[in-house]
């Protein structure tokens, strides 16, 4: 009977101090990122842009220190699953954050949706992750819905009196989703797509699409590429002689910083639409951009090193607010979905809308040289307040099946 | 032979308590490898017995995974039915690459595998109404029973015992001793009146359907299948594992399986050069092992003996 006592309360004892234990030691952070495969140049920067915000902040939040343990997931869902559960099982981090290709996004958050673990997505874009199929713990701090951008870029087409768009892009869940997004808000508005061009991912020679782009003469062409697939379509559309004849608008990614950083005046004048301008006059933009550069020989940022900045300081923001209590997750997820920022690089008040993902005022941004003769995306318009959901209620909004090749969400006439 | 029985009960000793000592993760790359074991085992009865080298053995595994996560989530059936259509899919997907393959050998087989996977990979990346395209199919969660690693641990234990054992037997069987034969000498074996398509067939069937039982405990292990599952790299990835545990050695596959998983998870650990590290491991091993890990061993073991006997 002694014996059983003496068990308990020595068991009692140890379980107290290691609570007491936790709340001084660092809290843990795993961040999986492609630094191999064929996503690790956005890689490079995710970790890039995550790293300086804590380094920023001293590698502290809510008294704790924080330590940041990184992972590759070689752009391989399996892999990032595996190094997701070394993350979550052996080196016992508090919480995820990171991935930049949906596949190895959807595999962590299917994982982490067993398991309760916090899983921060600021690149992962995969639309139905907060909205059909959205899972409590996973929250698309500082990021965007696949399809939340692409609908005031089709709004501002129609206002240039464009009624006829043609529509390449890569043929996986990302391209048809942002497609959708564009075709849906165009159809509606009163324009009609001529024509959707889906080509697989790795295309070398558009040379098929653009003669067919061409011989529809539409009035304005959308563009939904990524990585190097971006730098070819945008090179070939300016030397199959379309560039000025025809006016492009891509996707943000399509134009990305990552992408342009490298092009000439080939991708000068292409419009897109996104939270963040890296061109932007504001001062808080302007501060972040220098800061960024003097920390990455000269780099101007790009989305994924941009939003897991943010995506870290709103994580940070939640932290301080619960004292660094993080391992109460349920205070810690309410907290961040809470938490709004009203100091970060965007200069304006962002905050996350009920299902996870954020509402940001939305530029319209047009590729142009800054003063220093580097190509930059500037903002030329704005639409305020743009959720995941555009204009649509969100009930309505999800009943209506996902964005597919089959399902555009164009409007018959 | 008393060795081996001695042998074969220290392994089965070892494989029994890993679990009770090894952190919950440890135990999750100890199926991992299990599962991968049974993968390179079911190329090496074609590579190493058979004489003809797969390059699309990815290909069946993952189908077998996509059939269980597909019947699981979006039919809705149940765990087991998953798994037995899984096998069944991929044993006969494998039967498909069999009647198209097997009539060629050396670099053309090669390529016409890989040629055969690489179907099944564009297939599951384009047909996105069915397998979710690049997004693949998540599953609900691994069943209760098995929720946690330990116990799925040793429920993939209990099932790829047994199936060893029976791989082990097949290739040991006359019929096994045959595939060697049409490996050594295709036209002898041919004019000693040996059915040499049909031997083939059947020995592509049962590597196929060895390969689906991998696919289906690996859709289960990960509950999430997207095409990188059925990719070439899968289809090589087993390939190199039999080849480093030793071709024709059949066990040497979990050796290499081993070896190679737990490799690329210490060193992905330190560097995030570790493919390079992995590369250059594959190309020392190449050299001054090409006959792979376990046929190294049996290589010196045999040399001893040889000078130790008189």
């Amino acid at each position: 009977m002694k014996r059983r006592e003496f068990i308990a309360t020595s068991l009692a004892t140890a379980s107290l101090s290691s609570t007491a234990r936790a709340q001084s030691a660092p809290i843990r952070i795993g961040l999986m990122a492609p630094l191999t495969g064929v996503a690790a140049a956005g890689g490079r920067e995710i970790v890039d842009g995550f790293t300086m915000y804590w380094a920023e902040a001293n590698n502290m939040a809510g008294g704790r220190k924080v330590e940041i343990l990184i992972e590759d997931d070689a752009s391989n869902p399996d892999t990032a699953l595996q190094k997701a559960r070394r993350l979550v099982e052996q080196t016992k981090v508090d919480f995820l954050a990171g991935n930049l290709l949906a596949n190895t996004g959807l595999a962590v958050a299917n994982y982490v949706k067993g398991n309760g673990v916090p899983y921060f997505i600021p690149v992962i874009a995969a639309n139905d992750l907060t909205q059909r199929a959205r899972i409590k713990n996973v929250i698309r701090v500082g990021g965007y819905a696949a399809s939340q951008f692409s609908p005031p870029l089709a709004d501002w087409a129609l206002k240039q009196g464009y009624r006829r768009v043609a529509m390449i892009a890569q043929d996986y869940t990302f391209g048809h989703e942002q497609c959708g997004g564009f075709a849906q808000a165009f159809t509606e508005g009163g324009g009609t797509v001529i024509g959707q061009f889906w080509h697989p991912l790795n295309t070398a020679d558009y040379s098929p699409y653009l003669g067919q782009v061409a011989s529809l003469k539409p009035d304005v062409v959308f563009a939904m590429e990524t990585g190097a697939d971006s730098t070819r379509l945008v090179q070939q559309y300016a030397s199959f002689g379309l560039k000025g004849r025809i006016p492009l608008l891509g996707a943000q990614n399509t134009i990305d910083q990552s992408v342009i950083r490298t092009m000439g005046p080939e991708c000068e004048g292409i419009i897109s639409a996104a939270h963040f301008a890296e061109g932007a006059d504001l001062p808080a933009t302007q501060a972040f951009v220098k800061a960024y550069g003097a920390r990455y020989d000269n780099k101007i940022p790009s989305l994924y090193g941009f939003t897991h900045y943010i995506g870290a300081m709103w994580i940070a923001k939640a932290i301080n607010a619960i004292n660094g209590k993080v391992e109460d997750r349920d205070l810690f997820l309410d907290t961040v979905m809470k938490t709004d920022l009203p100091d970060s690089p965007l200069g304006k008040p962002v905050r996350l809308d009920a299902y996870g993902n954020p509402v940001y005022d939305v530029f319209i941004r047009r590729v142009m040289r800054n003063k220093d003769g580097k190509y930059v995306n500037a903002p030329i318009g704005s639409y305020p307040q743009v959720s995941q959901f555009w204009k649509y209620d969100p009930e309505t909004f999800m009943r209506q099946p996902p964005y597919s090749r089959e399902f555009q969400g164009i409007k018959k006439a | 032979m008393k060795r081996a029985a001695l042998w074969i009960l220290v392994a089965a000793l070892v494989l029994l308590v890993l679990p009770q000592v090894l952190p919950g993760y440890q135990v999750s790359i100890a199926t991992q490898i299990l599962i991968f074991g049974v993968l390179a085992m079911s190329i090496d009865v074609l590579a190493g017995f058979a004489g003809r080298t797969p390059l699309c053995h990815g290909a069946i595994f993952g189908t077998a995974a996509y059939v269980v996560l597909y019947w699981t989530t979006v039919a809705g059936g149940g765990i087991f039915t998953g798994v037995a259509l899984g096998v069944l899919a991929a044993t006969a997907l494998a039967a498909v690459f069999a009647l198209l393959a097997i009539r060629t050998s050396g670099v053309y087989f090669l390529l016409l595998t890989l040629a055969l996977g690489m179907i099944v990979w564009g297939v599951c990346l384009r047909w996105t109404g069915v397998t979710g395209g690049e997004n693949g199919i998540r599953g609900l969660g691994r069943p209760e029973m098995v929720a946690d690693h330990v116990t799925f641990y040793y429920v993939t234990l209990g099932v790829v015992a047994p199936v060893t054992l029976l791989m082990w037997r097949f290739v040991h069987s006359p019929f096994g001793l045959t595939l060697r034969g049409i490996r050594d000498s295709e036209t002898r074996m041919r004019s000693l009146g040996y059915n040499v398509p049909l031997h083939l067939f059947l020995a592509f069937l049962a590597s196929g359907f060895f390969a689906g039982i991998a696919g289906a405990l690996y859709a289960i292990f990960n509950d999430y299948v997207s095409p990188s599952t059925v990719q070439l790299t899968q289809s090589v990835a087993g390939l190199l594992m039999a080849i480093t545990g030793g071709i024709g050695t059949l066990l040497g596959a979990f050796v290499g399986a081993g070896a190679i998983i737990l490799l690329e998870n210490t060193v992905s650990a330190f560097t995030a050069r570790w493919p390079i590290v992995l590369g250059i491991t594959f190309i020392v091993i190449m050299i001054f092992a090409p006959e792979g890990i376990v046929g190294r061993i049996r290589l010196l073991r045999a040399r001893m003996r040889r000078v130790s006997s008189p």
